[in-house]
């Protein structure tokens, strides 16, 4: 094996210059699926973050069955016990318990219908950062009889920070909800329909006013990683009564974005395709031209008494050497710029920006720094190179000495 | 016992619905160490004869016999072992392979049977020792001269010890002087290694050279003949 290497190795530089450009669509390729690849992945990541990891939490536990049918009457105790068993779980970073329902708003002579989020005050900042999301007031602790309001259903009810805001709804079994809180803050969020209807209260106000103490709709949970995901929830399944409590990912409870996230995905692999068909072809040229040009020598070869098997070894090696070197190059050229960008995001500006915040992203794309993603475009590489390499070792298999001699 | 018959054989071409007989009925007999010239005028079947002879082209009809072995009926795969173990090449074009020094070409074959290392470097050494080219051990072809090259093509038919070497016009792309130093090396080494040497040529210095010159033409023996005791 060592001297087909040797052969091999020596062939490719025989000709360096189309030695140097098919490495360099290797590399071309390579470098940009990585770079493509590290921003794609790099925005599911900042999608995820946002949307999950500041709002709906890596999974949920609600009460069995609040999912299909959110009625205030399906809520769960809030148990030490329950905590607990959340808690054990070793990538659970943090737990943040809401009760979550309907009612009508009122401020003045205007009404509308809004979502009240009961929350930990401290618990849900830590989450999701809410103080500093403020335009307007301050922020409010536990057990105050205070609201924060979304900035657009603020404006719609005419209210400011000091002003008054009267909520009525049905609470826990039929008992009505009502109270008159005062507006402690207003805050900007990002997502403009929860913008627009959202009214947070201490959790404790939340219970009082539906008559669900110490009932919760939601308790969500985030990890410390994306990737703990299956194994935290697959745990939690068997730790948790399934007749009591139901655990939902964030992809069961945000599937638009799961959908969002699927639909980039699969343009982004039509472009890598393409960039894979580039070096299909670039590999292939180079072997049909290898071939035809020492079409003589194979014949030589062959007569002396070299196997078409070894022939065809040696072709496929020397394709190999040269998808490697470009392979090789593209990984060593593309990772600086994605370790620059994996620390120091492209900030988006302008209307492209605006659009993204929106949906409540950050306008940032940072690129991904991931291990296994060279590892599968190197496998793919080394696959479409096997693949490209097929039909001319097959020619090779065709070769008879005398008319290849002949030339 | 001759290491070489062939018995009646036929090669016949088919090209644009015209049937061109290359070799027509030819029976021949070679004996161990012998160093025989195939001469005759260009398109007379010299090199069809050769290369059915090398097991590079199979006869139309007839029967070509190696020690008891009919070449015909072995299949390809076992008739590239076969080639490779009983014949040596030597081309007109030297054919040598270029990313290889004239070391490794002619240890190549060597390599393909599976020689220890030491084996086929000592073997390597004594050829290239025997053709003149002992300093120019790790040349590679592109830094030699026609001459040079094809003493390495020689050597490296020799490499691996077959029954019979053949040369298909060795000496067309030589000058005299390089033709002169190869047909000595070529005569010496059939006599101290006791290997047969067939040439097909229409070359008269190779032809003086030969102990037994045939002479086709039209793809048939006219005339078979000793020359010179071996």
């Amino acid at each position: 094996m060592k001297e087909y290497i040797k052969l091999a190795w020596r062939n490719i530089w025989r000709n360096k210059r189309r030695t140097l450009i098919t490495a360099a669509s290797v590399f071309f390729a390579i470098f940009f699926a990585l770079i493509m690849r590290a921003l794609q992945l790099g925005s599911y990541s900042n999608m995820i973050d946002n949307a999950v990891t500041l709002y709906s939490g890596h999974l949920q536990i609600h009460d069995q069955g609040y999912w299909d049918n959110k009625s205030i009457n399906r809520t769960l105790v809030m148990s030490d016990e329950l905590i607990k068993t959340l808690r054990s779980e070793e990538e659970v970073k943090q737990v943040v318990p809401r009760l979550e329902s309907f009612a009508l708003g009122s401020s003045g002579p205007q009404t509308k219908g809004v979502l009240v989020m009961g929350i930990d005050p401290e618990k849900q900042d830590e989450m999701s950062g809410l103080s500093q999301k403020l335009v307007e007031g301050r922020y409010f602790s536990e057990g105050e009889q205070a609201a924060i309001v979304g900035q657009t259903l603020a404006g719609y009810l005419r209210m400011t920070a000091g002003d008054t805001l009267v909520l009525l709804g049905q609470g826990y079994h039929g008992a009505t909800a009502a109270g008159k809180y005062t507006i402690r803050g207003i805050v900007k969020i990002p997502k403009p329909d929860l913008d627009n209807k959202m009214v947070y209260l201490p959790l404790q106000t939340a219970q009082q006013m539906y008559m669900a103490p110490n009932r919760l709709t939601t308790i969500s949970v985030n990890l410390h990683e994306h990737d703990a995901l299956q194994s935290t929830v697959r745990s939690l399944r068997e730790k948790l009564p399934d007749d009591q409590y139901e655990v939902k990912t964030w992809k069961q409870i945000m599937p638009e974005l799961v959908q969002q996230i699927r639909s980039d995905n699969a343009s982004g692999w039509i472009l890598l395709a393409i960039l894979y068909l580039i070096i299909a072809f670039g590999v292939f040229g180079t072997v049909m031209m290898m071939i035809s040009e020492r079409k003589r020598e194979f014949g030589v070869m062959i007569a002396v008494g070299m196997h078409k098997s070894k022939l065809a070894l040696i072709v496929t090696l020397e394709m190999v050497f040269i998808g490697i070197l470009g392979l090789l190059a593209g990984v060593a050229g593309s990772m600086p710029v994605i370790l620059h960008y994996h620390y120091n995001p492209i900030r988006l500006s302008g209307e492209v920006a605006q659009s993204i915040e929106t949906f409540g992203i950050e306008p940032i794309m940072p690129m991904a720094w991931q291990a296994d993603f060279y590892g599968n475009q190197t496998l793919i590489v080394g696959v479409i190179v096997v693949v490209a390499v097929l039909y001319p070792i097959y020619s090779i298999t065709r070769i008879r000495a005398v008319r290849a001699m002949r030339g | 016992m001759k290491i070489l018959t062939l018995n009646n054989v036929h090669k016949i071409y088919n090209e644009s619905e015209v049937q061109v007989h290359a070799v027509n009925s030819v029976s021949l007999g070679f004996d161990k160490g012998e160093f025989a010239a195939i001469v005759g005028p260009s398109g007379s079947g010299k090199t069809t004869l050769l290369n059915m002879i090398g097991g590079l082209d199979q006869p139309t009809e007839g029967e070509i016999i190696v020690n008891s072995t009919n070449i015909g009926d072995l299949k390809p795969s076992k008739l590239i072992d076969f080639r490779m173990y009983n014949i040596g090449f030597v081309f007109q074009a030297y054919n040598l392979i270029p990313v290889l020094t004239a070391r490794e070409n002619v240890e190549f074959i060597m390599h393909l049977q599976g020689w220890p290392k030491q084996r086929r470097e000592a073997r390597s050494r004594e050829l290239l020792e025997a053709v003149g080219l002992g300093d120019r051990m790790d040349s590679r072809p592109s830094k030699m001269s026609g001459g040079q090259q094809q003493r390495v093509a020689v050597a490296r038919a020799l490499a691996s010890k077959p029954r019979f070497v053949l040369a298909d016009e060795p000496t067309a792309n030589l000058d005299s002087q390089a033709t002169e130093n190869l047909l000595d090396i070529m005569e010496r080494l059939n006599r101290e290694e006791e290997v047969t040497f067939i040439f097909s040529t229409h070359d008269n210095r190779v032809v003086k050279k030969a102990h037994r010159v045939i002479t086709i033409e039209d793809g048939q023996v006219e005339t078979d003949e000793l020359q010179k005791d071996r």
